[in-house]
């Protein structure tokens, strides 16, 4: 059965790597964090100026996704302590939600200094 | 099982296991004296037969709630093999994968072989869907199949519908079959007479678990009620990791535990997922089924073996 485990395992870090290599090659991005927690999103409603990175990051043991309810951002599955980042650069209203855990929801509202 | 035999120490066992369970072993009406052992030596009754079910096997699954998720996988897979008599097939009720990621799915197709069962029927859990939509699943496992990966077959006597309800998920919903779905279910049942025994299998409950953490499928009444009028309903579910039972009327249902990793009772914890137990406490909360069909009986036996 070992060379099914080498097998998953590769995989694993075949995926690991993209993810690393989605990102641009620089520090962890400045802005808010979107701790997930309990099947939850811990800032369920975070309201950002345009240009900010959110960055969601997945304390849980089980894979969650933050996904557009609108197709406007999906990020791959997160396992435990990955995280993803996305910029928001229009004002308006996301809302997001885990294509693994529906009842998880969430919002990111964009809005323009004043 | 053969009837020739009489009643063996094997079919002693079986019929334990049909109380032990829990159920009601009911005969139906009028079948009782004809299967009196000299009648049924006299008059071969039809063919028994067992299927088995493994559920939520989460490949890739490497979380502290189970190291060796793998390990578990290849001792449910002993287990089935090890069954007497052979299962005439296997049914899985979803999350093949945890994470879907490349490989998973021929890892598990394949591994299952070492079952020694020839056929798997598979539904989708969320896990093996919500990366791509269901693409790859319904590329690997519904490919020439009309729908969206729903099929129904036939086997002695008992007619098999595999629903999938983890195909719409939307933000703030719960596991859903769809109107296609449901219409395709009354088409394909309304020929059958209501005497035929019906098992349904699908990857969350149709029954309400536990809204609070999406344990039930929205639109399930629907689906139940066009099954309403036979005798006999098993209904065979995943997505919770632990066994569940519940009768209403001719329909049981069931839910399996996991071959990855428990789940906390419904309620018991902050939010559902991966639950840590002591080691030594672990195999006993991972387990697969074997469900027998016997002619003349109401019910289906459903016996849980846990991989301790």
């Amino acid at each position: 059965m070992s060379p099914w485990r080498r097998i998953t395992l590769a995989g694993t870090m075949m995926a690991a790597l993209l993810l690393v290599s989605a990102g641009p090659a620089r520090p962890q991005p400045e802005g808010p964090r979107v701790e997930i927690k309990a099947h939850g999103f811990g800032s369920a409603e975070l309201t950002v100026r345009p240009g900010t990175t959110v960055t969601w990051i997945n304390h849980d043991d089980d894979p969650h996704t933050v996904t557009s309810t609108q197709n406007i951002f999906r990020s791959p599955g997160l396992d435990t302590d990955e995280t993803y980042s996305y910029t928001f650069t229009k004002p308006g209203t996301y809302e997001y939600f885990c294509t693994l855990h529906p009842l998880m929801t969430g919002k990111v509202v964009v809005r323009s200094e004043s | 099982m053969s009837d020739q035999r009489g009643v063996d120490r094997r079919r002693f066992l079986q019929c334990m296991a049909w109380t032990g369970t829990g159920l009601v072993w009911s005969v139906a009406g009028g079948v009782l004296s004809s299967r009196a052992i000299g009648a049924a030596e006299a008059q071969p009754a039809p063919a028994a037969f067992s299927f088995a079910q493994i559920s939520d096997t989460h490949i890739g699954f490497k979380g502290a709630a189970n190291p060796d998720a793998m390990g578990t996988f290849e001792a449910a897979i002993a287990r089935i093999k090890a069954l007497d008599p052979r299962p005439a097939f296997l049914i899985h009720t979803g999350d093949i994968t945890h994470g879907q990621k490349a490989g998973a799915f021929d890892l598990a197709s394949e591994a299952l072989k070492g079952t020694g069962v020839d056929r798997t029927f598979y539904v989708p859990g969320e896990h093996d869907v919500f990366a791509d939509g269901g693409t790859e699943y319904l590329n690997r496992f519904a490919a020439g199949r009309p729908g969206r990966g729903w099929q129904s077959f036939d086997y002695g006597g008992v007619h098999f519908v595999g629903l999938v309800n983890v195909l719409t998920y939307k933000a703030g919903g719960l596991g859903s079959l769809g109107a296609e779905q449901l219409e395709w279910l009354e088409r394909d049942v309304a020929g059958l007479a209501s005497s035929t025994p019906v098992v349904v299998f699908a990857h969350v409950p149709l029954w309400t678990v536990y809204p609070q953490w999406g344990w039930v499928t929205d639109d399930a009444t629907q689906a139940l009620a066009y099954l309403k009028r036979f005798g006999s309903v098993t209904v065979l579910n995943g997505h919770i990791h632990q066994i569940m039972q519940k009768v209403e009327g001719n329909v049981t249902f069931h839910t399996a535990r996991s071959t990855a990793f428990p789940q906390p009772a419904p309620g018991a914890a902050p939010a559902p997922g991966p639950l840590k137990v002591p080691v030594e406490e672990l195999r006993g909360m991972l387990g697969v089924r074997e469900v027998t069909y016997a002619p003349g009986k109401d019910r289906l036996a459903v016996v849980d073996a846990s991989l301790a």
